[in-house]
């Protein structure tokens, strides 16, 4: 896996030592089909299993006979709810604290939930064997829709928990200020509501989810192949199920084909794998095919959100209030920090100054495959501005006003940061107007409007959507924020070689976010070594710090402020050895990036790497150093970090049959201080298709029986090249005032800012037949039902 | 990884071994061309074929040629091919449009018309395409050939006038004046499979529709030939209030189910609308050949 940059040749400005473009360093070996992905894994004597699954969405268990599958002449194994029950495995925690069946063996619970375990000596054989099953099942009334699942006579799902006699799955949560938010509601001119829906979607990373085991008898080590967000996160969960002691586990992660929140739970088939492992003691594979993937790990939303906003008539937005209905499915697997059931959708006061502000969220369970994983969305702050950025623009047309200058009448402006707003987030920093304005002028914002007031007299269709976004990303602090009891603060170390190349060791895990390149120039900026020269070690618990991993947008935020901190404490010692070589006082240095020199005298300087063979070397070092170079932090955030974006997008619908065109989408991003700009656009492409995906194509749809209609890539549409403009992107640049070099985090920014600039464009090409809102995923029929006054509730 | 159950696989050296090995081996025997169906669905386990006959090495089946009167198509001619046929261009540029639309460029380059037309999926595009143009096709079986026109080729869902151990070797296009044709298709996404199509033929002669061909894709339970919608056109001065009234008649004759590409009623609007838009530009094009 050799990989430098002068594999891949580049001009000179593109070689910086630092911040800047710079090619990825891990695109040398993937461009080559190079990665070593969990499927390129081949153990001797390794064995295959594969996942009997549920064809009902409800239904109780009435036996499970193993007998002709056992009798395969391949078949290894077989191992049921029976087998792991007396184990103590037959449940399982899940990241909320829920508790999740790891084989059904009371009933099951969602269509695809898993039922029984194979393992055969190859993958063919161990699905063969899957048919030779026979379960008899007692099929239930199913749960399908949220709101059925709280009607009182709705068939109870979590039965297996002793004296529940509801579907709820968390305790409500709420936040704000309700009074408060009532009394403005009361007296505010303009008051406008809306139902709106974030259907449930999937993250579909193109590598499915899969796990090797590998359990040795000898020496009671079990390594883990595993591509997953937080491996020192599921080693300490496995820690605790397994009785092993932490050291006694690895997890190697190798290349992930695509992460995006799909891969921070533990599933079943992890579970089924190790303990199949720990049985037989050989190494156990288990590898989800794309329906698996589709039908039963993390999906994401599924929010049903009535929004409700008031305002004076003269366009100030006096408040926003909400009424959450979550989706959790069968069990409460939702990924978020455990102070926050419903994530970070607090921050549902979007970009606004406002009076009050107040949130009301019931998560119910339902028979649907679990999770309410907060996908690339910021722990749904995907949901929360999707819902403020669609109500302010049914506050716009309820005004009459046009949305872009609704919104920079309400932005908070610049010297109101640090802003605490009205649910108690404190934003960092922002300037918001002018990245608004930047965005209005990429796009040429007046003439779309003249351009639209042409075509709607013609009879067409042409809509212009703004959306205004601010995240939250780069949980901790660990004070406030834990998963599974483990504080959200991430290690670092960094150790610089006598010949002054470095390793620097990551607690966090690259998805193709591009750590290896991005976390070697933090650590280049700090200390003037060439990215090329800085090895980045990531997702292997033996060989890397502890630390909670890559979701949220949290990489850059808190392990990118560990890998500045870390080379400043590598820099500090340095400088002490430096005084020693140069004979003067420390005071006496100045650090020009990569070399000491003494004040007022350049030619006299010592290199970072003269530094560091000294560190190593012969010669006398000043009293009270230890020798070597190389330093170690744990980074716990102060705050969050709050990049904030202006989108624009440019619609055209076909009147006839409701098809929609993104003919034009502009982006400005400001993630503060931009590491590599080539890794940030590409982020930012990737999330803005995402989000036309989700806005126009994407639902996990269900039938009224339970049955999962998107099981395949065929029926879960994933946008290509040919459904998406070209972005027009461009940024302004913020520093958060708190993050050692002032970056926040960009991997989800464009997720969660493009979807409502997608559909307002949508609702304004429609404005002429009086629509106000229209539910995801735009597809032409829903648009088209849109138009003929009736939206369809999507299901 | 998602596997396909056991199976038994041969490459057929000749059409006549194909239909021996087919007859031999029954009806648990599947001949395989591009695969892009059948592939898939062995790997769902939909379909579990105890023999696969491949007859991709069946090069004489891989031709577009004009014969008199008429336009030849070899079964194994690849969705690539029809799509850069000057030729086809040129005469039936319903085929060029619908080619456009069909899966991704990895299907394109590898699936065929025999596979397309046999796998008879009700929301394929190429049996619209044909059934509109009122192809014949060549069904090759042990006993000879017999020759069967696309108005009697589908006879259910996935089901066709192809017989035990018979293969389907030519499609055959007549070549007749003032023809112009179209295909109009609408998807939730490229590569989607139709939300609805419509394949339209139109022969002008001295400015009147003599006669038509309107072919409904993915709104019925098989490819809807929409014989009250071609009658109506037939005989007419093209307008458009001529094509208005044939796609609410099209509209009619289709037969939709809801499902997650729509409701019955769009599907039925859509297809009024794909006819009108198809039969425009057919019009249009012949027309143009006309002049």
């Amino acid at each position: 896996m050799a990989t430098t940059v002068e594999n891949l040749p580049s001009a000179e400005h593109e070689r910086p030592i630092g911040f800047g473009r710079l090619k990825r360093k891990e695109d040398a070996r993937f461009i080559r089909g190079q990665g070593r992905y969990l499927d390129d894994i081949r153990l001797p004597g390794m064995l295959h299993g594969a996942i009997l699954r549920s064809p009902f969405a409800h239904a109780r268990i009435v036996s499970i006979d193993t007998s002709r599958a056992l009798a395969h002449p391949d078949v290894a194994a077989v191992m049921t709810a029976k087998d792991l029950e007396t184990l103590g495995l037959a449940w399982m925690p899940t990241i909320s604290y829920d508790t999740q069946a790891v084989l059904a063996g009371d009933k099951v619970r969602f269509q695809g939930q898993e039922v029984a375990f194979v393992i055969a000596t190859n993958e063919y054989s161990a699905r063969d064997a899957l048919a030779l099953i026979e379960v008899e099942y007692d099929p239930l009334p199913p749960v399908v829709n949220a709101r059925r699942a709280l009607d009182p006579d709705a068939p109870i799902i979590r039965d297996d928990k002793p004296g529940k006699t509801d579907n709820l799955a968390t305790p409500t949560w709420e936040a704000g200020d309700e009074d408060a938010t009532e009394r403005v509601f009361a007296d505010a001119d303009v008051v406008a509501t809306r139902d709106v829906m974030y259907q449930r979607v999937h993250p579909s990373p193109i590598e499915t989810c899969g796990i090797i085991a590998d359990f040795n008898p000898q020496t009671g080590q079990l390594d883990i192949y595993n591509g997953n967000q937080a491996p020192h996160v599921h080693r300490t969960a496995y820690a605790h199920v397994a009785g092993l002691a932490e050291h006694k586990i690895r997890i190697m992660c190798n290349d992930i084909g695509g992460g995006f929140g799909n891969k921070v739970p533990i599933y079943p088939g992890y579970v089924c794998a190790i303990v199949a492992s720990l049985v037989l003691h050989k190494p156990v594979k288990w590898m989800e095919d794309r329906s698996e993937n589709l039908i039963s790990t993390g999906f994401a939303r599924d929010y049903l959100m009535r929004g409700e906003i008031a305002a004076t008539r003269d366009g100030k937005i006096l408040a926003v209030r909400t009424n959450v209905l979550a989706d959790h499915g069968a069990f409460n697997g939702t990924a978020a920090p455990v102070k926050y059931p419903a994530g970070f959708f607090g921050v549902f006061t979007g970009s606004y100054d406002l009076e009050a502000a107040y949130c009301h969220m019931t998560a119910v369970y339902t028979n649907k495959a679990p999770g309410g994983v907060a996908y690339a969305c910021s722990f749904r702050i995907t949901e929360a501005v999707y819902l403020v950025e669609r109500m302010v623009d049914v506050l716009a047309r309820e005004l009459d006003m046009d949305p872009a200058e609704l919104r920079l009448r309400n932005l908070i402006r610049p010297e109101q940061f640090p802003y605490t707003t009205k649910t108690g987030w404190v934003y960092d920093s922002g300037e918001y107007e002018r990245a608004l304005r930047l965005s209005m002028e990429t796009a040429g914002y007046e003439d779309l409007r003249k351009e639209q007031a042409e075509r709607r007299a013609r009879g067409e269709l042409m809509g212009i959507g703004l959306s205004f976004f601010t995240e939250a990303v780069g949980a901790g602090p660990r004070k406030d924020m834990d998963i599974l009891g483990l504080g959200m603060a991430d290690g670092c170390e960094l150790t610089v070689h006598p010949t002054g190349k470095a390793v620097v060791r990551l607690s966090v895990q690259t998805q193709g976010q591009g750590h290896e390149t991005t976390f070697a120039q933090i650590v280049a900026e700090e200390l003037g070594i060439p990215p090329a020269d800085i090895e980045v070690v990531h997702g292997d618990t033996d060989q890397t710090p502890f630390g909670l991993g890559t979701y949220g947008s949290r990489s850059t935020p808190v392990s990118g402020a560990a890998a500045a901190m870390v080379a400043r404490k590598v820099r500090d010692k340095a400088r002490i050895i430096a005084s020693g070589m140069l004979e003067v006082s420390v005071a006496d240095l100045e650090w020009e990036k990569g070399a000491f020199q003494v004040k007022g005298d350049p030619t006299r300087s010592v290199t970072i790497q003269d530094v560091a063979m000294r560190a190593y070397g012969a010669g006398d070092l000043p009293e009270g150093v230890e020798g070597g170079l190389q330093a170690e932090v744990c980074y716990n955030p102060e705050n969050l970090t709050y990049p904030f974006g202006a989108y624009i997008c440019v619609v055209d619908v076909d009147p006839g049959t409701g098809a929609v065109k993104v003919r034009k989408f502009v982006a400005i991003d400001d993630c503060g201080t931009r590491i590599n700009e080539m890794i940030i656009e590409g982020q930012v492409h990737g999330g803005l298709t995402d989000g036309v995906g989700m806005a126009l194509m994407e639902m996990i749809a269900f039938d009224e029986d339970g049955n999962c209609l998107s099981a395949s890539l065929m029926d879960y549409l994933i946008p290509t090249a040919l459904e998406v403009p070209d972005w027009q992107t461009g940024h302004t640049v913020t520093p958060s005032p708190h993050h050692p070099i002032g970056a926040k985090g960009i991997g989800e920014s464009a997720t969660v800012g493009s979807p409502p600039a997608v559909v307002n464009a949508i609702v304004d090409a429609l404005a002429p037949f009086g629509i106000r809102h229209a539910d995801m995923p735009l597809t032409p029929s829903r648009v088209w039902d849109a138009m003929q006054g009736h939206p369809l509730p999507p299901v | 990884m998602q596997t396909p159950g056991p199976t038994s696989y041969q490459r057929a050296r000749s059409v006549e071994a194909a239909i021996a090995s087919l007859a031999e081996h029954g009806p648990g025997a599947r001949v395989v061309a591009g695969g892009h169906s059948l592939i898939p669905m062995m790997k769902l386990r939909l379909a579990s074929p105890e023999l696969l006959i491949d007859i991709n090495d069946l090069d004489e089946l891989a031709y577009i040629r004009r014969e008199a009167g008429l336009v030849r198509i070899g079964a194994l001619t690849r969705h690539v091919d029809l799509l850069r046929s000057e030729l086809l261009a040129e005469l039936f540029p319903v085929f060029a449009d619908a080619e456009q639309v069909i899966a991704d460029p990895v299907v394109r380059n590898r699936g065929t018309i025999g596979g397309s037309l046999c796998q008879a999926d009700p929301a394929e595009d190429l049996s619209g395409v044909c059934a509109a143009l009122k192809a014949d096709v060549v069904l090759q079986g042990p006993g000879g050939e017999r020759v069967v026109n696309m108005s009697e080729f589908h006879v259910g869902p996935y089901m066709t006038a192809v017989q035990a151990a018979e293969i389907l070797t030519e499609v055959r296009l007549a070549v007749r004046p003032g023809a112009g044709s179209a295909h109009e298709k609408l998807e939730r996404r490229a590569g989607d499979f139709a939300i609805a199509a419509s394949s339209v033929a139109v022969w002008i002669e001295g400015g009147t529709i003599t006669d038509a061909g309107v072919a409904l894709a993915a709104v019925g339970p098989v490819t809807i030939d929409a014989r009250r919608a071609q009658e109506h056109l037939r005989g007419q001065v093209p307008s458009e209030a001529l094509f208005e009234e044939a796609g609410r008649i099209a509209a009619e004759e289709s037969m939709p189910m809801p499902d997650t590409r729509g409701p019955e009623d769009y599907k039925r609007h859509l297809v009024g609308v794909l006819t009108k838009r198809a039969l425009r530009k057919a019009t249009a094009r012949a027309l143009h050949q006309e002049a």
